[in-house]
């Protein structure tokens, strides 16, 4: 019952924005929803629903491990939207409101789909629901962005309705029912049709991939996170990747069902390492701290598909990882939106010494910087950690050796461009006057963000490392 | 003795029947432009008078310019022996013959070119450059046209070739062949026969400096090779073998004038197209062609 | 019936090999409306025993691919003031032997695919291939907005036709849940275009070369 409400609650309250008459009081239905969300939310973390095996819908072991953090990350995007849009008031944010909302619900119903068909219904529909807010801005290179996003992820979604119905084809031909439901998919187990499972694991792949922005599959990813509020990048890139992952999972463990776990995790290693080195390398080479978050993005997907190649522990070190890397990622956006907007550009040429013109944003930065490369104590050092200890004890030794050198190399890139921001001297000074840039409201989401990984690095509670290696071994267990 | 009287009556008849179709394509357009049009003997008339001429020949032309239409001539009336008519079959007769029948018709196009050339003027090897880089593009849509059938029919024989099976395979050949019919007889879409502009002229060009005799040879042999073509698709698609005699021939007889009558009428509902569309024309022909083959080698299989 | 389906595919491959060869908009614009219309009739065909559900998803396909979708394309087309692609990336002669290879290969290749006996003598699996084969060539191979929308029109009614082979098992709720979710999507693809149009005044997608790295 409250599983549904995660849904609908969000939805509801799309529908009242919509409504809503007023511009300015608008924006504050956000953080209420997300708040009644990461409480509903919390609530079921702590007590787990029973769960009815052939429903389409259920908070179960892996939505229980991943869907709080996009929670947690939507109620400090909203907490910073208020204002945000505050600043924006010159647009009419009715859609950008209603749209963040129905992002929400369809965000949780991705997470708790257990049903192969609905799953994609909701992706599908999170996709549609996210352009209009990439071309929130309104500028020709948003809607330039928009079009590449909607060509490259509309392409990638429909090659996973082929995957599907090849997995449904699957199932008939192995004499199944053709039930599209992952528990009966895995209950059918090796009965499933092989060659069919290995076509349908190809599309899927391809298609979730192009929608959590794997290489090569990710072209939409830099033009879209870089001409996007920073919100919406925050939660493109921890909640939006977030549940084409959780697909991939779930397929994958119908994939490990049929018997044919070896080929899929063949191909996530080789997909994960190639995201990481061709991140590595952009990342080496952009010049424009946006699109460096996206390529960073790129670069942590890779580390949960290849966590995710090494089977149990690695498994429960990638549900780890989702949420370090969404709060810091979301910690990252939102600091880099104040630095955008204090500096009026975007690329190391034209902005520097944001120290001295943003001081606590560049710091939040900086230190962001940090916890997504990894350092201790943060969060992410933790369960890359762990991903690097299940590579390792599961003789993944290439792997693990191209994981470390290609952290190194995006540590050398990000430090790069970051220090290049913030230090040395302003370029022009184009701090509007009168306007106080750096307030309480979009400073103390990201700070608490950050918080929340620091947190996540020094205590991880126990609850949570239980629905890790609960999600984990119910995934990797073949029947 | 009695071979040598029927191929000679065969020939006869060929000779004597081909400038009809011209006269019918022209009395269609008339009717469709609603004019009364030039009679339907018209290029009978107009044979009779090029025959009566001299002909010019400048002084840089060479004897191929005279020998080419003679050659071309020559290899088209070949072809029409080879040609089986329906229920009296093909005056000659061997395995393989539908090859010689695809080589004549490239040496009659040869010939043509040849003369075009000798002519010592721009124009004509302009015209003659076009005629055969077109010609490349419909040769290998008949090629596989022709091969369809043999593999349909498993026989490289005319006679027994032009047996079909009806069903979407004989449809698809039917498009293919008709469209490679307008490109070697030079017809809309691909050329205009009556056009008066030697930048767009293809076929025209190249006979732009002929007069009298040689060209009423070409004249007639043109208009042999738009029957040949006629006849050619009409037994292609239509399975005339299983009827009786006098229908088959009756039959035949009208699909000719339905071709022909078929050209008529896209001239003159089509424009020409521009030079560089007509690839794509020729290529959907070739894939008509290559679709009838792929269907007549899975009925085969299966 | 299985007659009658086949025709029906054998009409859409051909369909694709025309939407390859045109150069005009419009006309490809209505192919892919003729083809939406002809894989729409497919449900009532395939079904042994339509209800009036599969004969609501079966109208509302024919509604949205043959008709709603084709007039928003056209609008747009009429809006940005253009009609022909002029110089794609993949020339009109090598797409549409690119395409013919591609239908080949789909008839070829679908009989090496492990289908059930119903199936084997369809051409379901093969039209779906070439259409899914179709669509990505006009995806890559186009340069105007339009074009390549078509593309994936195409490309999702290759899709479309694979999904009939699982029409018996899959609940018509998920059905039309997909088919709503088409719909939207072409109608946000088509207020894209709109405001592209707008923004850049033209609907060249070489002009959107602003974001490269």
């Amino acid at each position: 019952m409250i599983a549904a409400l995660l849904i609908l609650l969000p939805l509801a309250g799309a529908l009242l924005a919509a409504a809503w008459p007023d511009e300015r009081t608008r924006p504050w239905l956000l953080p209420a929803t997300g708040v009644l969300h990461t409480g509903l939310t919390l609530r079921l973390l702590v007590r787990p629903p029973p769960l009815a095996a052939d429903a389409w819908f259920g908070f179960d072991p892996l939505a229980r491990a991943v869907l709080p953090a996009v929670s947690l990350l939507f109620l400090f995007c909203a907490l910073y939207a208020v204002s945000y849009l505050r600043l924006r008031t010159e647009r009419p944010n009715r859609v950008f409101v209603a749209s963040l909302l129905a992002i929400l619900g369809l965000l949780s119903a991705g997470h708790q789909a257990r049903h192969l068909g609905v799953l994609w219904v909701t992706t599908e529909a999170i996709t549609l629901a996210t352009v209009p807010l990439l071309h929130f801005n309104g500028t020709a290179r948003a809607f330039e962005a928009t079009w590449k996003y909607l060509l490259v992820g509309g392409t990638g979604i429909a090659l996973s309705l082929l995957g599907s119905f090849c997995l449904g084809y699957a199932s008939l031909r192995g004499g199944g029912g053709g039930d599209l439901t992952f528990a009966a998919l895995v209950a059918q187990g090796a009965g499933l049709s092989r060659p069919w499972v290995l076509i349908a694991w190809v599309f899927l792949l391809v298609g979730y991939g192009t929608k959590m922005g794997l290489a090569p599959m990710h072209t939409w990813k830099p033009d879209a996170y870089g001409e996007a509020p920073a919100i919406v990048g925050a939660l493109l890139a921890g909640g939006v990747t977030t549940v084409a992952f959780t697909a991939l999972l779930r397929v994958r463990a119908v994939v490990v069902a049929a018997g044919a776990g070896s080929v899929a995790d063949g191909t996530l290693l080789a997909v994960g390492g190639f995201s990481l080195v061709v991140a590595a390398l952009f990342l080496l080479a952009t010049r424009d701290f946006k699109r460096m978050l996206a390529y960073s993005s790129i670069e942590h997907m890779g580390i949960l598909v290849l966590g995710t190649a090494c089977g149990g522990a690695g498994l429960a070190a990638a549900l780890f990882h989702v949420w370090n890397n969404g709060l810091t990622k979301g910690a990252l956006f939102l600091s880099a939106g104040n630095i955008r907007r204090a500096a009026g550009a975007r690329t190391a040429d034209e902005v520097g010494g944001m120290a001295a013109i943003a001081p606590q944003s560049a710091a939040l930065f900086v230190a962001g910087l940090f916890a997504i490369t990894a350092c201790p104590p943060f969060g992410p050092f933790f369960s890359e950690l762990r991903v690097l200890r299940a590579a390792l004890a599961t003789g993944h030794f290439a792997a693990a050796g191209l994981f470390l050198g290609c952290l190194l190399l995006a540590f050398i890139g990000l430090t790069r461009l970051v220090f290049a921001i913030t230090d040395g001297r302003p370029r022009t000074d184009r701090r509007a006057p009168g306007r106080p840039l750096e307030t309480a409201g979009v400073i103390l989401p990201p700070l608490l963000l950050l918080g929340l990984s620091l947190w996540l690095g020094l205590a991880t509670p126990p609850i949570l490392g239980d629905a890790w290696t609960a999600a984990a071994s119910l995934l990797s267990s073949a029947p | 003795m009695i071979t040598l009287l029927q191929i000679l009556l065969r020939l006869a008849f060929w000779l004597a029947l081909a400038p009809l179709l011209p006269g019918i394509i022209n009395k269609v357009k008339a009717w469709v432009a609603g004019r009364r049009g030039p009679p339907l003997l018209q290029l009978y008339y107009d044979l009779a008078r090029l025959w009566r001429k001299g002909a010019v020949l400048s002084t840089l032309a060479s004897p191929g310019f005279v020998a080419g239409p003679a050659v071309a001539w020559v290899a088209l009336l070949g072809a029409a022996v080879l040609m089986p008519l329906g229920p009296a079959g093909g005056a000659v007769g061997f395995r393989g013959d539908v090859l010689l029948l695809i080589y004549l018709f490239a040496v009659a196009r040869f010939a043509t070119a040849w003369a075009a050339l000798e002519t010592g003027s721009a124009f004509e090897g302009m015209g003659a450059a076009r005629e055969v880089s077109f010609a490349v593009l419909a040769e290998v849509a008949l090629i596989t046209a022709v091969l369809s059938l043999s593999v349909q029919t498993g026989s490289l024989t005319l006679t027994e070739m032009l047996a079909p099976a009806p069903g979407p395979g004989a449809a698809l050949l039917a498009g293919g062949l008709f469209a490679v019919l307008l490109a070697e007889n030079c017809r809309v879409p691909f050329d205009d026969p009556n056009t008066h502009l030697e930048l767009t002229m293809i076929h025209e060009v190249m006979v732009l400096d002929h007069s009298g005799p040689p060209l009423a040879v070409i004249l007639h042999g043109a208009a042999l090779k738009l029957l040949l073509f006629a006849v050619l698709l009409s037994q292609a698609v239509l399975p005339v073998e299983a009827l009786p005699a006098p229908a088959a021939a009756a039959v035949l007889a009208a699909a000719v004038v339905v071709v022909a009558v078929g050209v008529g009428l896209v001239e003159s509902l089509l424009a020409r197209f521009a030079f560089r569309r007509v690839p794509l024309l020729l290529t959907t022909a070739f894939l008509l062609c290559l679709f009838a083959l792929v269907l007549a080698w899975k009925g085969g299989a299966a | 019936m299985s007659g009658l389906v086949n025709l029906l595919i054998g009409l859409a491959m051909g369909l694709n090999l025309l939407a390859l060869a045109s150069s005009r908009l419009p006309s490809v614009i209505r192919t892919v409306a003729v083809q939406g219309v002809a894989l729409g009739l497919m449900p009532l065909l395939i079904e042994p025993h339509p209800g009036w559900l599969v004969a609501l998803v079966a109208l509302a396909t024919i509604g949205v691919k043959g008709f709603v979708i084709p007039a928003l394309l056209g609008r747009a087309m009429r809006a940005a003031n253009i009609d022909r692609e002029m110089e794609p990336f993949i020339g009109f002669v090598p797409s549409l032997l690119l395409g013919a290879g591609g239908a080949i290969a789909g008839v070829a290749g679908a009989r090496f695919l492990p289908l059930l006996p119903e199936h084997a003598g369809t051409l379901l699996v093969p039209g779906a291939l070439a259409s899914i084969f179709t669509g990505f060539v006009l995806l890559v191979g186009r340069v105007k907005a339009i074009s390549q929308v078509c593309g994936y029109l195409i490309l999702e009614n290759g899709i479309y036709l694979f999904g009939l082979l699982l029409i018996r098992s899959t609940p018509l709720l998920v059905e039309s849940g997909i088919l709503l979710d088409l719909t939207v999507g072409v109608f946000v693809i088509g207020i894209i275009v709109d405001r592209i149009q707008r923004a850049f005044d033209s609907l060249d997608t070489r002009k959107l070369t602003a974001l490269h790295e």
